[in-house]
Parts: C-alpha cells; sequence; structure tokens
C-alpha cells in the first residue's frame, strides 16, 4: 500500500494527498482515485477537485449522516463523527483503488498556428533562448506535456514537461486582453487560455480549437490526466478550423 | 402551473446587481468557480418565504441596490443586508413575504446594516441554466442575465408559479383593499438568524498549514481583528491585521481551496475566499470558516471588521445541523 494522507479543508471537504512531488506517478493515482470515487455514485460527494498531487472531496455533511445512519453503521444524527465517517469511506476507496499502472491517460492533439499575428512574442522567446523562431516552435511542438490541473480559469490546463530550451520570463507588464485560444509560456510552463481574459504569459502561437464551451459536456476539451500534443499549422489552416466550426 | 410572462424592468442597476442562485457545483474540475448567492441563509429564507424552491436564483444586491419597476402583481421576499427597500418612500418590510401590485417600482435607498441583500420572487427567475446553475460567474460571462451584472433597461423574466403560489397573491391582494403593498403575517423566528454584526467573530477550524506559521502569528490570529479593506469583493476579502509570517519559507503544490478558507500570501495579509473564488490555490492556509458562520461573513462591509475562534470540526457541524433543522422548522411553519 502505496503512502496518502487525508486532512479535511472545513467542515465540507477533505483531501486525499498522495505526496509532495508533481510527477507522473503520482498524478497517476490521483486520477485512479477521481475515476474509482466518481464510479461509486456516493449520494453525499457534491464533486471532485484533482489537482497535482491531491484529490478534494466536497461532500454534504448532512447526506454523510444519513448515508452512515442507514448502513446502519452508527445512530442516524450522530453529529460528532461526520468526519471520520467520511473519511471511512473514502479510505476504503483508496485501498481498493488498482494499480496507477491500469491508467490510460487519453490524448489529445491541439493544432496551433505559431508566430505572427497569433503569436506576437515569437521572436522575443526565440531570442532569450538563443535559438531561430522555427527552432521554438519544433521544440514546442515536439513536447508531451500532461495536464496536472484544470484551474485558474474555465478549461485553463497546468501543463507538465516543456523543455526548458523554451523556458521563458512573463512579460514585465500584463496584457488587458488576452485572446481566447492563445498559446503562452511562462517560466518553464506552458499552456493554453481558454477564455479572453488579462495575463502576463509570452504568446507565441492559438489554436483555432475552442477550449472551453459552456453548454458542451464536459464543457472542458482537457482534463486533468490528458496528455497534450501540439501541432504547428499555417494561417491558412488555422482560418479552415475556423470556418468549419460556425 | 401557471404560466405567462411576468417581467420586471430595470430602472437602476444598483452597484453590483446580478442573479445568483445556491451555486454551480460539479463543475470545480473544468476549472468553472462555484459562484451562488453570498449569504445562502439569506437566500434560503427569501426562497423558503415567496414559496420557491431553496436553491432558486434570486437577485444579490451591493451596498447600493436597485431600482425595479414591476410591470405584473409578485411576491418577494427581501432577505439578508439592509439596504432600505422602499415603495414610493415606504419601507417594504423585510424577512417577510410581501405582495407588491403590478406598476410598482420598488428602490433599495442605502445599506443601513449588512452589505447584501437577496431579492426572491414568486416563480423565481427565468434565466437559462448554465452548467445546472442560473448563478452569474462575471469573470467568464456565463450564467445569470446574460452573463454579467444587471444594467438600467434590462427586463427580467419570471419562471411560472405554482398554484399555491397564485393562491397566495390573490389572497392578498383582496386583503390588501386597494393599496399597492401588503406584507404576509408570516416571518422566520429571530432565534434562527446568524449573529449579523459589522464587527463578527465568526468560528473557524484550523487550516492545513496553521502549524508552519511562527508562534506569534498564531496566537495573533486569534487575538486580532481583522480589518476588511475595500479590495474585497465576491471572490474574497483581503484583510488587514497583525501579519501573518511563516517561521520558515516553504513551497507549496497548489491544490483546491474552498468557500471560507482564509490563505495568506507572502506579505503576510490575508486573504478570505467567498463565492466567487477560484478552484485551486497555493498559498499556506492558516484557518476555514466554518460553513454556518459564511453567511455573517457575506454582511461585512468594507471598514467592517472580523474576529476569529477556533472550533473542532465536530463542532462545525454541529452547528450546521442546528441551521438545518432551523430551516425545517421555518419549512414547516410555511406549509401548514
Amino acid at each position: 500500500m502505496e503512502a496518502y494522507e487525508l486532512y479535511p479543508l472545513g467542515d465540507a471537504a477533505l483531501v486525499v494527498n498522495f505526496g509532495d512531488v508533481i510527477g507522473e506517478q503520482i498524478q497517476r493515482r490521483v486520477q485512479v482515485l477521481t475515476r474509482c470515487l466518481q464510479e461509486r455514485s456516493l449520494p453525499w460527494l457534491i464533486e471532485l477537485v484533482p489537482a497535482f498531487t491531491s484529490v478534494t472531496v466536497y461532500y454534504d455533511p448532512l447526506l454523510v449522516m444519513q448515508s452512515v445512519g442507514r448502513c446502519g453503521q452508527g445512530a442516524s444524527g450522530d453529529v460528532s463523527s461526520i468526519y471520520e465517517s467520511v473519511c471511512d469511506m473514502v479510505e476504503q476507496v483508496v485501498r481498493q483503488m488498482p494499480d496507477a499502472g491500469s491508467f490510460q491517460a487519453r490524448e489529445v492533439e491541439i493544432p496551433v498556428c505559431y508566430g505572427g499575428e497569433y503569436g506576437p512574442d515569437l521572436a522575443e522567446v526565440a531570442e532569450g533562448n538563443g535559438l531561430w523562431a522555427d527552432e521554438v516552435v519544433r521544440i514546442h511542438c515536439s513536447g508531451e506535456y500532461r495536464v496536472y490541473l484544470i484551474g485558474f480559469a474555465p478549461g485553463f490546463p497546468y501543463l507538465g514537461g516543456m523543455s526548458e530550451r523554451i523556458a521563458a520570463p512573463r512579460r514585465s507588464s500584463p496584457r488587458l486582453q488576452i485572446p481566447a485560444g492563445s498559446v503562452g509560456i511562462a517560466g518553464r510552463q506552458t499552456g493554453v487560455y481558454p477564455i479572453e481574459t488579462p495575463g502576463g504569459w509570452q504568446l507565441i502561437g492559438r489554436t483555432p480549437i475552442p477550449l472551453f464551451l459552456p453548454d458542451a459536456d464536459p464543457p472542458s476539451l482537457l482534463q486533468a490526466g490528458d496528455v497534450v500534443r501540439f501541432k504547428s499549422i499555417t494561417a491558412e489552416e488555422y482560418a479552415a478550423w475556423t470556418a468549419q466550426q460556425k | 402551473m401557471v404560466t405567462g410572462r411576468l417581467i420586471i424592468e430595470v430602472r437602476k442597476p444598483g452597484m453590483l446587481t446580478t442573479v445568483q442562485d445556491a451555486g454551480r457545483q460539479g463543475y470545480q474540475k473544468h476549472g468553472v468557480i462555484v459562484s451562488g448567492a453570498m449569504d445562502e441563509f439569506a437566500l434560503r429564507v427569501a426562497n423558503l418565504l415567496v414559496g420557491n424552491a431553496e436553491r432558486e436564483a434570486v437577485l444579490e444586491m451591493t451596498m447600493i441596490g436597485p431600482a425595479l419597476h414591476f410591470r405584473a402583481d409578485a411576491l418577494i421576499a427581501v432577505c439578508g443586508g439592509d439596504l432600505s427597500p422602499t415603495r414610493e418612500g415606504v419601507p417594504v418590510p423585510q424577512w417577510q413575504p410581501v405582495w407588491v401590485a403590478a406598476g410598482s417600482t420598488l428602490e433599495w435607498k442605502q445599506a443601513k446594516a449588512g452589505c447584501r441583500a437577496c431579492l426572491a420572487i414568486a416563480g423565481g427567475l427565468s434565466v437559462p441554466q448554465v452548467m445546472g446553475s442560473k448563478s452569474t460567474f462575471l469573470r467568464a460571462k456565463i450564467g445569470g442575465f446574460s452573463g454579467r451584472a444587471l444594467q438600467s433597461n434590462d427586463v427580467l423574466e419570471l419562471g411560472a408559479r405554482t398554484a399555491r403560489q397564485e393562491e397566495r397573491i390573490e389572497r392578498l391582494r383582496a386583503r390588501a383593499n386597494g393599496s399597492p403593498m401588503l406584507a404576509e403575517p408570516v416571518s422566520p423566528a429571530w432565534e434562527i438568524f446568524p449573529n449579523y454584526d459589522l464587527t463578527p467573530e465568526v468560528r473557524v477550524l484550523l487550516g492545513r498549514e496553521f502549524e508552519r506559521f511562527d508562534e506569534a502569528s498564531r496566537r495573533r490570529f486569534f487575538q486580532e481583528a481583522y480589518a476588511v479593506t475595500p479590495q474585497s469583493d465576491r471572490m474574497g476579502y483581503r484583510l488587514q491585521g497583525g501579519a501573518l509570517q511563516l517561521a520558515k519559507p516553504f513551497e507549496l503544490i497548489s491544490e483546491a481551496v474552498s468557500i471560507g478558507t482564509i490563505q495568506v500570501p507572502q506579505e503576510g495579509n490575508p486573504i478570505l475566499l467567498l463565492a466567487d473564488r477560484q478552484t485551486t490555490g497555493g498559498y499556506p492556509r492558516i484557518a476555514q470558516v466554518i460553513t454556518a458562520d459564511l453567511p455573517l461573513l457575506a454582511q461585512v462591509k468594507p471598514g467592517g471588521s472580523v474576529r476569529f475562534r477556533q472550533v473542532t470540526i465536530g463542532e462545525a457541524h454541529a452547528a450546521l445541523l442546528e441551521r438545518e433543522r432551523n430551516l425545517a422548522k421555518l419549512r414547516l411553519a410555511l406549509a401548514l
């Protein structure tokens, strides 16, 4: 049995934490537990938030109490042990969790038109790293990126795995409006802006495919655990993609 | 069910008036924040009083409320902070169901006590559900009324009223005997109210990183009052008071944060996360406000302050259970 830790996040959520190292191994366990908990259709479970090394389990304390009462594991109405009860139920799932090796990541390819009006900072990123612009594009496209977390904005992926050779500092003054679909670099991170928002990342390109659609199910193109690859497309291909979606 | 388009015209939008229900649950893993009414107690009581589902959408107004013109008769309830609602200069009773005649214009004047009020209207607000909720997510411009705060000349449609809501309106209209507004003689017992206060003491659980703060900071947190600064909004309150420092710095890996999480950035002033909080965060968490006390925070305005008192998770759940029992009693009393 591999190590994990449980602790409360207030009186309506608890965290299952698998360690303090960001990496593929722990990330797989996060995904496996998320799936296992989802499959159980637990009546008291409100939602799950998988992150880099943890899964946060939001629960309804009153429904926990009711469900424990029904199972005959304790007197219904025993408010003092709600947290213990929910920990027990979650731990049961953690202990029965299949091996993290069983996790099959979904692969998603994201077409990106690099440079030009879509990637105004590509030249700067190249220069800062002593590379030609097309080398930055080649390196960015050759990487395999794991989605560790969707957060910051709806559908925004925190991606791990970018080459240090194309790392770039944040812009000294953030842009007030970054168009949806912009692909950026900040430090050793790369990401895609799903909605128009202010931001300080260096923009190297833009994807024509939407990462967040409020009326779609699921609304986010990417999910934590996915593996992402970027594919370079031309401005013409970008226009064709955009037209296709209309 | 009686269908029909009952319409409200927005004459003045107020400072920040948005459509909010009990929040958008289940989408945080997609980076979608929960939103929802800041004062959940006021939201639920207001809906109960007019006979709506408890989680139905209301108009949440902030500090300076709107002016709303009702084109048809309506059954309303205004709960939460006292923002001085009036109808042609006559105060509108609060925490009570009130019938208003077609042609009425209600205007909220100023914040007398508290900071935010919920206006529930029988039938609810007819706006599309986005990801299962009618709440407005301002930054992403989704949900609520066109994804934004109300503006002058907006026209709001109401949902269908139940037969019982129609009956109540008929009865009140008849009793009003020509006058344009009448309150129903029911209201929640004051014992069930949270202790609304400009400077409340709220109960907290220790945060995950509490022990990582130095000893002086850990003491200070519970001894001092923390001022709510003007840089406070639905996302969170920036507090100011005795600075809170870590015993030694460390890197934290981002994970979920929740409503009521008190996180402390490096400069030492805590941030109390509220309805429009982000889904995850990476600052050390010194404490977490218990669910039962969250409505108190919704009513503290900039210039007010907050004190913290430590309780156990068992006490937090007991407080929540007590609130739910009180609401159940109110529900029962209203059904009779």
